[in-house]
């Protein structure tokens, strides 16, 4: 049977994934995948905790609706960041990309 | 017994396409496998019986946030270049090994409250009703209208050519 304990490891399997890929690549727009990974393991957790917790609220859905909102959003600012820092430097290189170092 | 073959084998394609997203050289070929993995997802919702989500998952993922990263790949034509790693390879696989497996810990050791009501079955009206009805987050949505808004202003300023 598969209970809620299956989709919560799965989720943080997930979002481990994403996260080691956020810390470890270069590629700036590998990142923005890694980061839409994570966000998509936390919208999993919600709707099984959702299903399984508190079946006839949907609480869990709404939350995962405003993730999704907020992920299209930061997907649409950080790929045109991404795009205007190529425009000027031609790199996407995030180790390279350091004018703000303290 | 369809429940659990559908879910073991949308959760190692799910796990497979995210893992082929951190480790696959070419970035175009990354891309797609992410979208791989939001299909997946997209299903794993169908087997959480959240339909509207499952529709919204590959509208929004699939349709549209695909579309944009495939084109930032296209644009910024650093595919020779490949997924290269930085130098923390190591620490960051301890810290998230560690993350992964305090996570399973806290997962297994707590004692979840399952309910056994059924879950709601077309989740559509449930969903308007719990977004737009009395004591529901009407003021969330016109929020994140003007959040997305922003978000479409700012990303055209950001690209637009001087």
């Amino acid at each position: 049977m598969i209970g809620l304990e299956h989709y919560l490891i799965l989720a943080a399997l997930l979002f481990s994934i994403g996260l080691y890929g956020a810390l470890v690549k270069r590629n700036a727009v590998i990142i923005l995948m890694c980061i839409e990974i994570m966000l998509n393991a936390v919208n999993i957790m919600l709707i099984a905790f959702s299903r399984f917790v508190v079946p006839a609220m949907l609480t869990g859905q709404v939350f995962a609706i405003f993730v999704i909102v907020v992920a299209a959003a930061e997907a649409a600012v950080g790929l045109a960041i991404i795009i205007a820092i190529y425009r000027n430097r031609q790199l996407i290189d995030i180790s390279k990309i350091n004018l703000m170092k303290w | 017994m369809a429940l659990q073959i559908s879910f073991w084998i949308l959760a190692v394609v799910a796990v497979v396409a995210a893992l082929a997203v951190v480790f696959l050289r070419n970035v175009f070929r990354a891309a797609f496998a992410l979208i791989m993995s939001f299909l997946a997802i997209a299903g794993l919702y169908i087997t959480l019986s959240a339909d509207f989500l499952a529709v919204v998952q590959i509208l929004v993922y699939v349709g549209a946030i695909s579309i944009l990263i495939i084109l930032a790949v296209m644009l910024t034509r650093e595919l020779h270049q490949g997924n290269p790693s930085n130098n923390l390879e190591l620490p960051a696989l301890i810290v998230v090994l560690l993350f992964l497996a305090a996570g399973v810990w806290i997962v297994l050791a707590t004692n979840w409250k399952v309910s056994a009501v059924p879950p709601v079955a077309p989740t559509t009206s449930a969903l308007a009703q719990a977004l737009f009805g009395g004591g529901g987050f009407l003021l969330a949505v016109e929020i994140s209208v003007v959040l997305l808004l922003a978000a479409v202003i700012g990303a055209i300023v950001l690209v637009r050519e001087k």
